[in-house]
């Protein structure tokens, strides 16, 4: 089944809440799915900087990985955020995986963070701390799996790229097709999950010029079986749904946001959904919101 | 005091009673519903705070009226008997599906499968249906003000879909006997449905099912187009017995 929840903050007096407010809804969509939970939130970022979000076993010294490596590593949880100049990104990289091996940069960007564990998904988003977390905009993803293990790689959202990341509710058929397709290109899959490869596709897409709306456009003749989909980039995210509409969509605009849920009821706590524009995303047509435009 | 005392406030009218769900559980609300009979004195329920919660006001059977105040989810009024259900606001997937009679009022937008293989009684929409309005129909007679979606009244039976604005693709794909009016574009007919000559005996149909939604009047009857089977896809044809 799945669960997915997304924010887009159009009200910079709301970005102090956006975490408490996606943990709300997180917790909501966790009948939809409550085997594992993630989210990405787009905080603050430095200009020329980039954040590394890395996971590690359970109790990673990620202090002491970080004075081994000359940079402060902020830990939480599982997880931890390091940001270094973009200059000497791979040379992180690099000192990382010779150090600790068995680390994983889950996600990579000016400004997202990324968080996925095995769970519940109120308590996932306790351990992370999310409704302390800020920032202009997120999304959020509860998961019931089908195509793979229930396991913390299996979780979404997925990143493929910088800034990028795709939760999924559905389930692919086509993906080892395009797998075999984006391996020829280049385009490294990480793990066997359908929806690392739809966010893959979108990156490989975005990589040779495409934007954002143009790379969903293509996948809705690449990519074959039920998906919804929801992307987030630096700027914004946007939102997809298979032709036939299989999974479910609900979405919610006033002067102050745009929120996503799978259902009504993960929208029904945020301020002002009485009065709110309630619509349904059509199926096979992209919406996007951007904070540039 | 147990929750649902709590929960359920008698108004100086005897027969109204309030039901707050965000401060009793939605069990005990379709509880109180379910031991209602055409005897009960309580027959005006006015339910606030429905938060999108799943099949409110499901599997009634009295003719009773209840009035949501706010978005429901899923099979909200689903499997209805006699009941008056106003939903004063959005409604989830399923709403009134298996409906058996009575009349169900959503006066916002509804999502997918509306109707869905309803029995008798009336549906109406004020907003837009998703897809698959009025799938497998069984005789519910529904009427949208707004738009339905793609493959609306899929595999429908009989009853009468009644769509004030636009219809999605494959409207009436693998259609039985359903009757199905639409005022605006069709984008496209699905399976073994055709358009079919508006004759006076439609109007007059038509007519009916826009006087009990309470509508007649407000559209011209003239501007409706009828579609129906083909009747092709569900008699027995001899070419086709190797794929029966």
């Amino acid at each position: 089944m799945c669960g997915i929840v997304g924010l887009f903050l159009k009200d910079p007096k709301l970005e102090p809440e956006l975490g408490a407010m996606l943990s709300d809804m997180l917790d909501i969509m966790c009948d939809r799915g409550p085997d594992s939970a993630g989210f990405a939130v787009y905080g603050a970022g430095t200009p020329g900087f980039v954040k590394l979000t890395l996971r590690g076993p359970a109790g990673t010294d990620f202090a002491a990985l970080g004075a081994q490596i000359g940079h402060i590593i902020v830990p939480r949880d599982t997880h931890a955020v390091l940001s270094v100049p973009a200059v000497e990104e791979m040379a992180v990289r690099a000192a990382l995986a010779r150090l600790a091996p068995e680390l994983r940069v889950v996600g990579a960007g000016s400004r997202m963070e990324l968080y996925k564990e095995v769970g519940l998904p109120l308590d996932v988003a306790r351990r992370f701390k999310l409704e302390t977390m800020a920032g202009t905009h997120a999304i959020g993803h509860t998961r019931m799996a089908t195509e793979s293990a229930v396991t913390t790689d299996g979780a979404h959202p997925f990143s493929t790229g910088p800034d990028q990341c795709l939760v999924h509710n559905g389930s692919l058929s086509n993906h080892a097709g395009v797998r075999r397709r984006l391996a020829r290109e280049g385009v490294k899959v990480d793990t066997e999950n359908d929806s690392e490869v739809a966010a893959a596709y979108l990156t490989y897409r975005m990589r040779g010029g495409d934007s954002l709306g143009e790379a969903l456009e293509h996948s809705l003749g690449d990519l074959d079986g039920f998906y919804t989909f929801v992307v987030g980039t630096e700027s914004g995210f946007g939102v997809l749904r298979d032709p036939i509409a299989c999974k479910p969509a609900v979405m919610a605009e006033t002067d102050s946001y745009v929120a996503f849920g799978s259902e009504y009821r993960a929208l029904a706590n945020l301020p002002g959904i009485g009065t709110a524009r309630l619509f349904e995303p059509e199926p096979a047509k992209v919406y996007f919101w951007d904070r540039a435009a | 005091m147990n929750a649902l005392n709590r929960a359920i406030s008698r108004v100086p009218d005897e027969s109204t009673v309030k039901f707050d769900l965000a401060t009793a559980p939605l069990r005990d609300l379709n509880a109180a519903l379910h031991k209602l009979t055409a005897e009960s004195n309580e027959t005006y329920w006015k339910v606030a705070n429905p938060a999108g919660l799943h099949a409110i006001a499901a599997g009634l059977n009295a003719p009773v009226t209840v009035e949501i105040d706010g978005p429901v989810g899923y099979y909200c009024a689903g499997m209805n008997k006699f009941a008056r259900v106003i939903v004063n606001g959005t409604a989830g997937v399923g709403v009134a599906e298996n409906m058996m009679s009575g009349f169900v009022h959503v006066k916002g937008d509804a999502s997918q499968a509306a109707g869905a293989t309803g029995v008798g009684g009336m549906l109406v929409i004020d907003g837009n249906a998703s897809a698959r309005c009025g799938i497998s129909m069984k005789g519910i007679d529904i009427v949208v003000k707004g738009s339905v979606g793609h493959m609306s009244a899929f595999m429908a039976q009989a009853g009468a879909l009644v769509v004030l604005g636009d219809a999605g693709e494959a409207l009436g794909d693998s259609l039985y006997e359903a009757k199905l009016f639409v005022r605006g574009s069709v984008a496209s007919l699905g399976a073994d449905c055709i358009e079919k000559e508006m004759r006076e005996e439609h109007k007059a149909l038509l007519a009916e099912k826009l006087t009990a939604a309470g509508i007649l009047g407000e559209v011209d009857i003239g501007e409706f187009r009828r579609y129906g089977s083909a009747r092709t896809l569900y008699h027995f044809h001899v070419d086709n017995v190797s794929s029966y």
